[in-house]
């Protein structure tokens, strides 16, 4: 008992402590953490911010993270779509700025076709091999 | 069941899935070892900068447009942030650059102008324009992920090499042949 108490100023100390030097500063665009008051543009927004990476922290999308330059996308994002601008022209804009890595939606190009050639191919294969043993089975 | 007509596999082929497995476990081991490069690149490295106007970071400086930077000499572009920590490590070398006759230009991301006045009066200040991003917007638009980051850009405004991470002693003599490359 007098050792679990002797924790009590560690985890009271931990709790209090501040980071000496933030290594980030948060995000101050309007619409980071603002949803758009139209809930169906709001909507829109936030389907698109799902399957946007967020640069920093590479396994989250913007929606997801709290990355200061995730908060600038979404405002970004957000901004956008108040104005008018369809969801996929802005996923382009980023794509133009970051490459293909910025978007979780796959897109069909010469370089990933391959990945939507070969599930097609490997069911084709597998219903040619598996053909002439369905086909025993009813024979019998 | 019929024995007879089915084709006999051959003998090695007992082994194959264990070769299947093994060489999944190669490729696992070495993604391990040896991970991907995680920095996102600006596509628009080739392609001339993005029209921009920057408010001015500090009141006793211009701000930054796009503009003052195609001004026909090769300049280079630095993002920076006075909360950023690898900022303070290339600080030196920027100074060394802005003294050796290159064309500094910031761009703060996210910040306020007393952080930033600290931040040049401890680590050194080689900026002649400073623009203040303070939603980060211009940074998303020269497709720049992350702070530092340093763009050269040409005397057409053409962006010609971009820089990830802090500028480091050993890349001082790389940075300048790159000036020098766009000054042609």
């Amino acid at each position: 008992m007098t050792r679990l108490l002797s924790l009590v100023p560690l985890v009271a100390a931990l709790g209090f402590a501040v980071p000496v030097l933030a290594q980030e500063e948060q995000s101050t665009a309007p619409f980071a953490y603002r949803q758009l008051s139209d809930p169906a543009q709001e909507r829109e927004a936030q389907a698109l911010m799902e399957t946007l990476r967020c640069l920093q922290c590479q396994g989250q999308s913007i929606a997801d993270s709290d990355a200061p330059i995730a908060g600038s996308m979404r405002s970004l994002v957000r901004e956008r779509i108040a104005a008018g601008e369809e969801p996929e022209a802005i996923r382009g804009w980023l794509i133009e700025r970051y490459g293909d890595y910025v978007s979780y939606a796959p897109q069909l190009t010469t370089l990933t076709w391959p990945l939507f050639a070969v599930p097609l191919v490997i069911v084709a294969l597998a219903a040619l091999l598996l053909r002439k043993r369905f086909r025993r089975g009813e024979a019998r | 069941m019929n024995a007879q007509s089915r084709t006999k596999a051959p003998a090695w082929a007992i082994w194959l899935p264990l070769v299947l497995f093994v060489g999944f476990v190669a490729l696992v081991t070495i993604g391990l070892y040896r991970p991907a490069d995680r920095a996102v690149g600006s596509t628009l490295v080739g392609k001339p900068m993005p029209a921009f106007v920057l408010p001015a970071a500090l009141p006793d400086r211009p701000g930054l447009r796009s503009a003052d930077i195609a001004s026909g000499k090769p300049h280079l572009v630095n993002i920076f942030a006075s909360w950023c920590i690898p900022c303070r490590v290339e600080a030196p070398q920027l100074g060394a650059l802005a003294r050796a006759g290159v064309a500094i230009e910031g761009i703060s991301v996210r910040d306020s102008s007393e952080a930033l006045n600290g931040f040049l009066k401890e680590n050194g200040d080689p900026y002649q324009r400073i623009g203040a991003d303070d939603d980060g917007k211009v940074q998303l638009a020269l497709g720049s992920s992350g702070v530092p980051e340093t763009y050269v850009i040409d005397g057409k405004g053409v962006i010609r090499y971009q820089h990830i991470g802090e500028i480091r002693p050993e890349h001082v003599p790389m940075i300048l042949e790159k000036l020098r490359e766009a000054s042609q």
